[in-house]
Parts: C-alpha cells; sequence; structure tokens
C-alpha cells in the first residue's frame, strides 16, 4: 500500500465511513490502514471538515420576499400572503 | 430537520386532494424554501430556481390526488423538482445535458495529492466566507449528476435510499457520484489551502 493508487480504493471506504454506513468487518480493515498511512488519514481528516464545512449554515431560510409573493400569486394564492 | 419532520405530518393529503385552499397555501409556505434551495443549488441561477419552484408547486397542486404515500411528501416533491429542472436544462441547452461525469473528471481527480492536512488549521474558520464562496463555486461546476446527488443528500439530508429513488437510478450510482462529489470538494478546498498557505508565506 505504497502507492497513491491502491490508496484510492480506501477513498470509498472513508466517505461510507464518515457517514457510519460502512459494514463492521470493512470499518476494521480500515481502521487497519489508516493506522499505517497517513496520507488515507489526510483524506479521512478533510473530507470530514469539507462535509462539516458546506454543511455549516445550510439552515432553511424563507424564500426571498419577491421569490415568496410570485409564487404565491401564480398558484392564485396570494391572499395567504402576510399583508 | 425535526421541525420539518413534525411539520410534514400536520399536513394533511386528504385536505390537499380536496384542494383546501388553506391547507394548500400551509403546504407551500412548508415546502418551498426546501424546493427553492434545492434548484438553487442544481441550477445555480435564481431565474431558473424560481421558474423550477413554481412549476413543482404547479405540478404538485394537479396532480396532489394521484400521491399515493409510498413515499414521503418531500421526496415526491423533491422527485418533481428534480425532473422539472432537468427539463429546464435541457430547453436551456438541447444536447448538451450531460448527467454523467465527464471523462476528464475522472482524471482530475486523482491529479498529484498534496499532503497537507488543513482541516485544523485556524485559518479555516477565519476564512469562512471565502471558504463558502469556493464551496458555491466548486458545486456549480460539479457534473448535473453529482450536482443532483449532492443537493438530495448532503444538503437536504435525505438517505442513500430516498436520494436513489428520487433520482430514478441505483443506490451504488448514488454513492459513487456522492463519493465524486466529495472528493472534488475536497480537493479544491485542499487546493486554496495549500494557496493560501504559500502566499501567508511569502508575505511575511
Ligand atoms: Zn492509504
Amino acid at each position: 500500500m505504497t502507492e497513491n493508487g491502491d490508496c484510492c480504493d480506501y477513498c470509498a471506504m472513508i466517505s461510507e465511513f464518515i457517514d457510519g454506513e460502512l459494514p463492521p468487518d470493512l470499518c476494521a480493515l480500515l481502521e487497519e490502514h489508516l493506522a499505517s498511512c497517513d496520507n488515507c488519514t489526510i483524506v479521512l481528516n478533510t473530507m470530514k471538515k469539507t462535509i462539516e464545512l458546506y454543511r455549516e449554515d445550510e439552515g432553511i431560510e424563507d424564500l426571498p420576499e419577491g421569490v415568496k409573493r410570485r409564487l404565491f400569486t401564480t398558484l392564485s394564492l396570494s391572499d395567504y400572503l402576510p399583508k | 430537520m425535526d421541525k420539518s419532520k413534525i411539520t410534514e405530518t400536520e399536513i394533511s393529503i386528504d385536505k390537499l386532494i380536496a384542494q383546501d385552499r388553506d391547507e394548500l397555501a400551509r403546504f407551500v409556505e412548508v415546502y418551498s424554501p426546501r424546493i427553492y434551495r434545492l434548484a438553487m443549488k442544481i441550477l445555480n441561477n435564481e431565474q431558473d430556481a424560481e421558474d423550477v419552484l413554481q412549476e413543482t408547486f404547479i405540478k404538485a397542486i394537479h396532480a396532489i390526488s394521484g400521491f399515493e404515500g409510498r413515499s414521503s411528501l418531500s421526496t415526491w416533491l423533491y422527485r418533481i423538482a428534480t425532473n422539472e429542472a432537468l427539463m429546464l436544462l435541457r430547453r436551456h441547452s438541447p444536447g448538451t445535458v450531460s448527467i454523467d461525469t465527464p471523462a476528464e473528471e475522472d482524471e482530475e481527480d486523482q491529479e498529484a495529492l498534496q499532503i497537507v492536512d488543513w482541516s485544523n488549521q485556524p485559518e479555516v474558520k477565519l476564512s469562512a466566507k471565502e471558504v463558502r464562496l469556493q464551496i458555491n463555486e466548486a458545486v456549480s461546476r460539479l457534473p448535473l449528476g453529482q450536482r443532483e446527488v449532492f443537493a438530495l443528500r448532503e444538503i437536504e439530508g435525505l438517505s442513500v435510499k430516498e436520494t436513489a429513488e428520487i433520482l430514478n437510478v441505483s443506490e451504488s450510482v448514488v454513492k459513487t457520484r456522492l463519493l465524486r462529489a466529495r472528493m472534488r470538494l475536497r480537493q479544491v478546498l485542499n487546493d486554496y489551502f495549500i494557496e493560501r498557505q504559500k502566499r501567508e508565506v511569502t508575505d511575511d
């Protein structure tokens, strides 16, 4: 496992591992590999961080006012818009 | 997310089918922000996202009597919205909308891995706004199929199974697209932070 090419096989496992969806036997295999591979450990850390970053402040915002007004009007529900 | 689940169960399908206006208004009120966000992520254009939003609810209200409750109401809506988005893209550029990864994209992902662990760098916190721009830019450049999976799974928080159902592809396709999208976005941030580090070194 000294070449990058081989490690790429672990990327898919790393992705599922982060989601907690990797089967236990593969988890063990991955953990064993991580213990001896800095490259994959960094992929794990930075992928986790990437996911964290793009999920951050993705809260549900209200629709922009004009968008909401036009939507309700199109659906003939404009009487439900706040006055 | 819990809050939206509660609201979902409060919407009465029967009343929607009866075209009860109070219920229709609530239905639109509850789901429209999510549908708009999804459309924005897939289309990256406000006017297009608004068109898809309107079409989605026109179709949904029209077709609600055919809703059989086999999937949740939101899954059903997401499916209508992703179809609308796809149709809009095809109308805008017939023949050029490809759902799959262009061949080069694969090779790009395998480009020289620079081994830097930036996940704990203080810069990540300091440059949140710039990081967000980088991410949005990168998402808009993902192939359509990956963008759809990204939006549904990562942003809307749906399961692999639900995402597969909505896009009418297998779960393994969802997983592959998700992995590619994640690897690509990770790579973009990787390059960004390495570049920043270089800049800071030369600035000193
Ligand atoms: Zn490795």
